[in-house]
């Protein structure tokens, strides 16, 4: 959202998912308050994580490829008289070149600066003036834009997508100011947060060899050190045709607007394809531990496990694990880690699945004063291993199944929803996969669940992070003027 | 933590803040149907059967505002425990039942009121009512139950405590309301969450929540007389009787600038700048929405964002807001900037606002202004959740549902010279207060 929503409305800090905190989506302008801008980010993931398909879903998105290969995904839902026009780049930290972590995210800012046509600023204040909103965000996988208005004004969110593919300026009097906005993003975000400094942490150690080992926002000393050139490299390499997807989900009428979204957009040359990521992250062959000492009230005990992704046939049982562990108050973590020993004031799951490579299963827990990393850390490991050791029940398994296929229900609520998912899909391994995933979901049995519990939550595939406080700041007051 | 409808109130009505950023031309129909219960209760429909959900929002008057001036926290406390146990049904068994149908129902209190949140299927309406009304009547806040709440509530307490920028808005909150219960957190502190008993509670929850007052807007897979008849079988024993209540009386103008400034191991300095801003009631306050877009609220359009952010490079977020809340309203800029610059960042802060208050904003900027916040409406309405609490805010503020309708009209008759007028009437570049959380050796914040 690009207006503000008000300045002293704070959040309770309760329920902080870590890991995701650490890892979601980084937006380029907040317009909301951190604490909401990650809500979202949360929302989303958990949406992309928890759910995806459903009976018909293939039926309502329509699909085509431009002849320079940009994919096209329409979807006709006139329920609301809203559009959401969204492109998708398949490029996210992990096409970062080492030494340069974070230019995908630097590149995502960049794009709201200009072409020859609209000048610099000119793309955000155009869509406000308007009556639009837009915004954009970076994973470590892809890079989306979206951009939603009445649905009247679609063929102005089509032309300032289509100028910017093709004809971004990159100038560096734009670009000097906006590298120092990205520093302030990162000291925002991960310097002075102590759970997402723990779960960046983790996350680099986690991975040995993998670009996912490198925040989504880069190392402060990377983004101080990126160039005009590298920008340049970084959007001609990336962002092509043949590289994105376009979505434009709403009160469209796809028959009118496909032969428009031709003109705008086919012009445009399909580029070289761009390189793979070919570094496979070896086994882990042993627990890794660590810690971070922060000026912080209360520790914080992080478990990343390696896992794979969303296109591998363990990924139900694995987001069934995932809510049967972290799926709300009545779910494992919670029950026992809060509420019956009261150990943690939150205790959460977490399961990364939305990613092109094998990626992470977190569990976090937030301590209460007067307990120890250890004793939680035992607790949360007696969850895994009661999953290792016995079946859940029947009514356990339903109730994780309810809870995504309703998921999946609300998420339509909105079209923004619905284009999401399907963006993020198509960006890392193709939406189709929706098509199939409630099924999927639906035949997860107890011993699915079990099976995945014993061989992805593992003391050898683990990385624990503790996060240690340190001692609190001190007070000073006076007047002003 | 999925899906929940935001319960505290004061972001429902923040969000409503933007929700009056209306414009008439796209949404013809009533967006509810309003009705009165027998019980008092205000119910607000709007009915949608593209997908089958139902999602609801309630506002009791039993936020902070009614807090014992020595028990802050409790309206909280008493908000946290209500799915804690109920007459017949344990804390686990009330968020398993829930949890088992994939639905979610939420209580959150605010400063002026408390919210109950519930989304579920449409064919879990029942249960839903069912835990909505078993959860209100019949709480039995157990003693047990209080004393782990009151742990978790602690530690949140103390985790908030990490987060510079809501250390910043806190300070700043108390600032501006010295001794009225805006400028206390919602939580409470430590040691008064601690002090309260399972007395308070059960008085608080017996005076507190009524139906008279009560709120509620529902929005989805039903229709108003079958909601009608399913809240009036569940409902109809919870009686009105609410106690007199006299709001506090505002607090005192400040006469110059004060300053809070907080000591972390912070890379950015934190900052909240602002004083008293209006209530909902006040004549001036279209205009005033419309200054506050060119000033601070507009994002990448609004002034602040122009010079702090895009110009300068010293942010990642600024802005500013006017939230009006039920007694009081607030002003106030949020910005967080390296500890170096904050105090340039302070200065261009202060002098936007001698700006717009000194000098007439631009035609264009005033018709941009305008075509967004009356053209962005439908984007307001695009949910089941902002429908709902759109519908909660507008009977909470006496808007009226025909509030669509006039919105533009309003909006489109604020002029150049109203935005200078109300700038100078309502922004005090001279007499605010400043809450900074920063490594104040580097911030070089004067005293």
């Amino acid at each position: 959202m690009s207006v503000r929503r008000g300045c002293r409305l704070g959040g309770k800090g309760m329920n902080w998912v870590v890991g995701l905190r650490a890892l979601g989506a980084l937006g380029h302008r907040p317009g909301a308050p951190l604490y909401r801008t990650i809500a979202l980010a949360i929302g989303l993931f958990l949406l992309l994580g928890g759910m995806a398909s459903a009976a018909g879903l293939a039926d309502r998105v329509f699909e085509t490829t431009l002849a320079n290969g940009l994919k096209v995904l329409l979807v006709e839902e006139p329920k609301a008289p809203v559009v959401t026009v969204q492109v998708w780049y398949k490029v996210g930290s992990r096409n970062d070149p080492v030494g340069k972590s974070g230019i995908s995210h630097m590149l995502e800012h960049m794009m709201f600066k200009g072409t020859p046509t609209i000048g610099p600023k000119q793309f955000s204040l155009t869509v406000q003036r308007n009556g639009g909103v837009d915004n954009a965000h970076t994973t470590a996988d892809y890079t989306a834009y979206h951009t939603h208005f009445a649905a009247d004004r679609v063929m102005l969110g089509l032309e300032l997508e289509a100028d910017r593919m093709a004809h971004l300026s990159l100038e560096e009097k734009e670009f000097l100011p906006e590298r120092q906005v990205v520093m302030e993003e990162r000291r925002l975000r991960t310097e002075d947060q102590p759970a997402n400094l723990l779960g960046e942490t983790v996350q680099a150690m986690a991975f040995l060899a993998h670009p996912y080992r490198w925040p989504v926002i880069g190392w402060m000393s990377d983004i101080e050190g990126y160039t005009r050139e590298d920008l340049v490299r970084h959007y001609r390499t990336y962002y092509t045709p043949n590289n994105a997807t376009l979505i434009v989900a709403g009160d469209i009428k796809r028959d009118d607007l496909l032969p428009k979204i031709r003109s705008l957009f086919g012009h445009i040359p399909r580029g070289p394809e761009p390189p793979k990521v070919t570094t496979v992250e070896p086994p882990q062959r042993g627990e890794r531990r660590l810690s971070v000492k922060k000026d912080a009230e209360l520790p914080l005990v992080l478990a990343a496990y390696h896992v794979p992704n969303l296109a591998h046939r363990d990924t139900y049982a694995l987001d069934i694990l995932a809510y049967v562990l972290g799926g709300g108050e009545s779910a494992r973590l919670h029950q026992r880690v809060v509420y019956e020993k009261q150990l943690a004031s939150y205790a959460v799951a977490e399961y990364s699945s939305v990613h092109v490579d094998r990626h992470l299963f977190w569990l976090s827990a937030g301590l209460l004063p007067g307990k120890t990393a250890e004793e939680v850390e035992q607790a949360l490991s007696a969850e895994v291993e009661g999953l290792q050791r016995e079946p859940i029940a029947d009514r356990e398994l339903q109730k994780a199944k309810n809870q995504i296929e309703s998921e999946f229900i609300f998420a339509q609520d909105s079209v923004r929803g619905l284009a999401n998912w399907l963006g993020a899909y198509e960006s890392v391994a193709g939406w189709r996969l929706l098509a199939g995933y409630l099924d999927g979901i639906r035949e997860v049995t107890a011993a699915d669940v079990q099976r995945v519990a014993r061989q992805y939550l593992t003391p050898d595939n683990r990385t624990v992070g503790i996060l240690i406080p340190t001692k609190p700041g001190v007070t000073a007051e006076g007047t002003r003027g | 933590m999925k899906r929940q409808v935001t319960g505290r109130v004061r972001v429902v009505l923040a969000v409503a803040i933007l929700l009056c950023c209306l414009a008439s031309s796209v949404v013809a129909a009533p967006l509810g149907q309003r009705i009165v219960l027998s019980n008092g209760i205000v119910l607000l429909v709007s009915e949608k059967r593209a997908l089958p959900i139902v999602t609801a929002t309630m506002s009791i008057q039993a936020g902070a505002l009614l807090d014992p001036p020595d028990k802050p926290g409790l309206a909280n406390l008493t908000a946290e425990l209500l799915r804690r146990g109920t007459r017949t049904r344990s804390a686990s068994q009330v968020s398993e039942a829930i949890e088992f149908v994939g639905g979610s129902l939420s209580v959150e209190a605010g400063h002026d009121v408390t919210t109950v949140s519930l989304s579920v299927l449409s064919r879990d309406l029942d249960l839903g009512l069912e835990l909505l009304a078993d959860i209100l009547l019949h709480p039995t806040f157990a003693p047990e139950e209080i004393q782990r709440k009151v742990k978790e509530v602690v530690a949140a307490i103390r985790r908030k405590q990490e987060d510079p920028g809501e250390v910043s808005a806190e300070a700043f909150a108390a600032l501006v309301f010295p001794g009225h219960p805006y400028g206390r957190p919602v939580e409470g502190t430590e040691a008064s969450v601690a002090a309260i008993t399972r007395d308070d509670l059960l008085r608080f929850h017996g005076a507190h929540y009524r139906p008279d007052g009560t709120i509620l807007a529902v929005v989805g897979d039903v229709s108003l007389p079958d909601l009608v008849r399913r809240l009036e079988a569940r409902l109809s024993a919870w009686r009105s009787g609410r106690p007199n209540f006299t709001p506090p009386p505002p607090p005192a103008v400040l006469s110059r600038p004060i300053v809070r400034a907080l000591q972390r191991d912070v890379t950015q300095a934190n900052i909240n700048l602002g004083h008293l801003g209006v209530t909902r009631d006040n004549p001036d306050y279209y205009a005033i929405q419309v200054m506050n877009y060119i000033l601070g609220g507009g994002g990448i359009a609004s002034r602040l964002t122009a010079k702090i952010r895009e110009e300068k490079g010293w942010a990642y977020d600024v802005g500013s807001a006017f939230i009006p809340d039920k007694y009081a309203g607030t002003f106030s800029v949020s910005l967080q900037t390296k500890n170096e610059t904050a105090h340039e960042a302070i200065e261009a802060v202060l002098a936007e606002m001698r700006r717009i208050r000194e000098q007439p904003v631009s035609e264009a900027e005033l018709r941009d202004a305008k075509a967004y916040l009356t053209g962005s409406f439908p984007l307001r309405l695009d949910t089941s959740s902002k429908i709902a609490g759109w519908l909660a805010w507008v009977e909470y503020y006496n808007l009226g549902l025909d509030y669509v309708d006039r919105y533009a009209s309003l909006i489109n008759a604020v002029t150049v010279a109203d935005i200078q007028r109300v700038a100078q009437r309502y922004l005090h570049p001279d007499r605010y207060a400043l809450a900074v959380v920063a490594d104040l050796n580097k911030a070089r914040i004067k005293e």
